[in-house]
């Protein structure tokens, strides 16, 4: 079994993989970020991605246009955003409730639309996959280049995305703002600053990078199935756990996630008599370790999960 | 003058906060707003910050009427106010908390210059601050020195400020009323919110006070004293009384070379050594984190000994539980009332029967017995609410503490443990507190007092020791003492 794992050919395959992988947990861990740092607790990204993941299906089924398709993720996603922001914000109910709602909610209405708009057929349909895109000459650097440089334009975009976030988070006027806000939001209310604006933009913000992560599989794999997202959503939820609500850290996250699950497919795909959900659960095993503060405390948004009340 | 206000009236559900109150300020005046908790000092101050808009009433800034919807608003005419609870994020960076009301997107580019331009502030007023300290490395002295500097980064000529001295020690208080002075010096000017006469008196020059939701009067402080104001404030003469010295008994308690851990595990009692006797107040003065939170806590069995033993009537109860100490006939009046003394969700009579077992009647709780019980600490107690089923959140601060003093005097302790039994409540309140203390004491009951206002220990103690960095640095009768020397040994001077 190991010698067939430890070729160059196996492992710069699998490590593509991983990247690839990656890649739609990586971005709705990007888009929680904001969100958390705000100061909500989006539970609800995995039926954000899942719709996102219809909506950029459909668009791309009907316009031909893998641009549009995933431009309807991104707005799905971020209507998803608006419904968690009206009802955490403004309405100031339960976070967690509202997130698991969001998620059966999704479930059901993805799996109704889908038969709606494409009735029972025996080929399921599809449409085209983003193509790789190598770049030129960096693809060429032996290991490196096979693994990061011929990738699709939205992996490469997704990583771009990260060193952004990191820019905007912690250099900029409005990174202070945004995680003031889920620090204190009483103190940065006396500062003039609108706590109930930022919160939206933060959720909303998230959410559309969540139904881009959804776009993904589908734009990955060039179709739809009930309930795609089998639990991407809440891995890349323990990512901004194990990140500590760092883009890059939960860029490392998402990177380990994205190896187990890229190693376990392989390995079934080798035919092992291999477990292979032994390995899925690792990253999991990881997350709980990290929780239990063993490698050192990580500092949660102070005012994570609780709605702002302004007096009047 | 640079500020008016006129006729301000705010209603917070059908409760008049603020009646038509009148407040106007010079440049260059400190006025001290004065009254009790409740009187409406705060809510007026809101109002004028922008925080909330009054039902009725104008305000003029330098003339001109004003109507100022946000804090954003405030901050732009050159209004300033530092909170009672300072509006510092803890986890950012002195730096970050200054600039974060005006950053934009770009700030980034322009950090040199804005840290420049708060380096030079912090020279011209002469703070000690470092910017790139996390706020919570910071003591609480510093903190409210950030807040100052906060508000004049913004440009604010008049400062609101809340309480101040709360959270400050003698020494803290001395400091921080040079700063004030040097502000004015430098043509700013000051609303100083208190109820504490004496510093009204040392520091203002004007002085209204508020009482109820109405204006009772401005005065300047150099035509009047302490008794007047007093009176004022409360709306009849009030003398807190010390105590008389009692009889003394055997001992009740005697602690001895006591260890014990904080929250992070530092060593935080280091061979603390006492001993309390039937019908003494043991006084405990000390600056807050000395370690005076963390031996209540073992006494009363909330926190772990590290060494050392307690004795109580003979008895070793060193690590025994909570629940155990209690049956030991020991009360604990509790530092935190809201979140270690009481339930907030709970009603009265829920709360007033925690800890005391003899309320079941087979399986079920007797509604009937804890309804006459809490009933009668109502009474007993002079407690102000609806009746024994309002939620204990709807009692003010003053009327909760006495609920849970009832509670625990209900018990006839031989030992009391009180720790900041007036802290944060008004004179009414205090009043009637040390009078019950007093009352326990001339019964033979031994009570362990543990405050940081110094007049309190003073006037109640029979014995006061000092705590500084864990260990009781000295400890004599409180006759013998004055407050000078106390609050040397206090800051480790002496």
């Amino acid at each position: 079994m190991l010698d067939e794992i430890l070729t160059a050919t196996f492992i710069t395959g699998l490590l593509a993989a991983a990247v690839r992988m990656a890649t739609p947990i990586l971005l709705t861990a990007l888009g929680e970020i904001y969100t958390e740092l705000s100061g909500i607790l989006n539970i609800g990204i995995e039926g954000t991605m899942l719709a996102g993941c219809l909506a950029g299906f459909i668009g791309t089924y009907y316009t031909g246009s893998i641009f549009c398709g995933i431009l309807w993720g991104i707005i799905t996603g971020g209507l998803m955003g608006l419904i968690m922001g009206i009802l955490s914000i403004t309405l100031q109910a339960n976070q967690v409730a509202c997130g698991i709602i969001l998620n059966l909610l999704s479930l059901g209405m993805t799996s109704f639309i889908f038969r709606v708009v494409f009735g029972v057929t025996i080929l399921p349909p599809n449409i085209k996959t983003l193509t790789p895109l190598p770049l030129p000459i960096i693809n060429k650097i032996p290991f490196v280049g096979q693994i990061l440089f011929q990738q699709n334009l939205m992996v490469y975009i997704t990583f771009l995305l990260v060193l952004l976030s990191s820019f905007l988070i912690f250099k900029t006027g409005w990174g202070l703002k945004i995680r003031a806000v889920g620090e204190y939001p009483l103190a940065a209310d006396t500062m003039g600053i609108n706590v109930y604006n930022i919160r939206y933009i933060c959720v909303i913000a998230g959410g559309m990078l969540a139904g881009m992560g959804g776009t993904f599989l589908a734009m990955d794999l060039g179709m739809f199935v009930d309930n795609m997202i089998a639990g991407r959503g809440f891995i890349a939820l323990a990512s901004v756990i194990f990140g500590r609500w760092k883009p890059h850290g939960v860029m490392a996250g998402a990177l380990i996630f994205g190896l187990a699950d890229a190693f376990q497919l392989r390995l079934q795909a080798l035919g092992y008599n291999f477990p292979h959900e032994v390995l899925l659960m690792l990253p999991y095993v990881l997350t709980i370790i990290i929780l239990t503060g063993i490698l050192g405390k990580s500092h949660a948004p102070a005012a994570l999960t609780q709605p702002y009340i302004k007096e009047k | 003058m640079l500020l008016e206000m006129k006729n301000i009236t705010k209603h917070f559900s059908g409760i008049k906060a603020n009646d038509g109150i009148d407040l106007c300020l010079r440049k260059g005046e400190i006025h001290s707003l004065l009254g009790e908790n409740g009187a409406g000092k705060t809510t007026l101050m809101n109002i004028l910050y922008g925080l909330y808009e009054p039902d009725q009433g104008e305000i003029y800034f330098k003339e001109k009427p004003v109507k100022i919807k946000s804090p954003k608003e405030a901050i732009k005419l050159g209004i300033g106010m530092v909170h009672q609870h300072f509006m510092l994020i803890p986890a950012f960076s002195v730096l970050e908390n200054i600039v974060l009301g005006s950053c934009s997107f770009l700030s980034f580019l322009k950090l040199k210059e804005i840290r420049k331009k708060i380096q030079d502030m912090i020279n011209i007023y002469g703070f000690e601050v470092e910017l790139d300290v996390p706020v919570w490395q910071l003591s609480v002295g510093e903190q409210q020195r950030i807040e100052i500097l906060k508000t004049l980064y913004y440009g604010a000529q008049l400062l609101i400020l809340d309480e101040p001295t709360a959270v400050l020690t003698p020494k803290e208080t001395e400091d921080f009323f040079l700063i004030i002075k040097s502000l004015v010096h430098k043509g700013h000017s000051i609303i100083f919110i208190t109820h504490k006469l004496k510093e009204v008196m040392s520091i203002s020059h004007r002085v209204t006070v508020l009482r109820g939701g109405k204006k009772i009067e401005t005065i300047y402080t150099s035509k009047t004293n302490e008794f007047e104001l007093a009176r004022l404030m409360v709306g009849r003469g009030i003398t807190l009384e010390s105590k008389k010295p009692s009889s003394i008994g055997n001992t009740v308690i005697e602690v001895k070379n006591l260890y014990a851990l904080d929250d992070r595990n530092l060593n935080i009692l280091k061979d603390i050594n006492l001993k309390i006797r039937e019908g003494e107040i043991f006084g405990i003065a000390g600056v807050d984190g000395n370690g005076q939170k963390e031996l209540a806590e073992v006494i009363t069995g909330m926190r772990k000994a590290t060494g050392g033993k307690i004795i109580i009537n003979n008895l070793n109860v060193t690590n025994l539980n909570p629940g155990e100490i209690s049956m030991k006939r020991v009360a604990h009046i509790p530092e935190d009332r809201k979140n270690t003394g009481a339930i907030m969700n709970f009603t009265i009579g829920e709360n007033a029967i925690l800890g005391h077992p003899d309320f079941f009647k087979d399986f079920f709780l007797n509604y009937t017995k804890v309804k006459e019980f809490s009933d009668s600490l109502i009474k007993n107690y002079a407690i102000k609410t609806a009746g024994s089923n309002s939620p204990a959140w709807s009692l003010s601060g003053g009327n909760l503490q006495k609920l849970i003093i009832g509670r625990e005097l209900s018990e006839k302790p031989l030992f009391i443990v009180a720790v900041h039994p007036t802290r944060g409540l008004d004179l009414g309140a205090i009043e009637y507190i040390h009078k019950m203390l007093i009352k326990e004491c001339e019964k033979g009951v031994a009570i362990l007092l543990i405050s940081t206002d110094l007049n309190e220990i003073l006037m109640l103690s029979d014995t006061v020791g000092v705590i500084y960095k864990g260990q009781i640095i000295d400890q004599f009768p409180a006759k013998e003492t004055s407050v000078e020397r106390i609050g040397l040994l206090m800051a480790g001077v002496m």
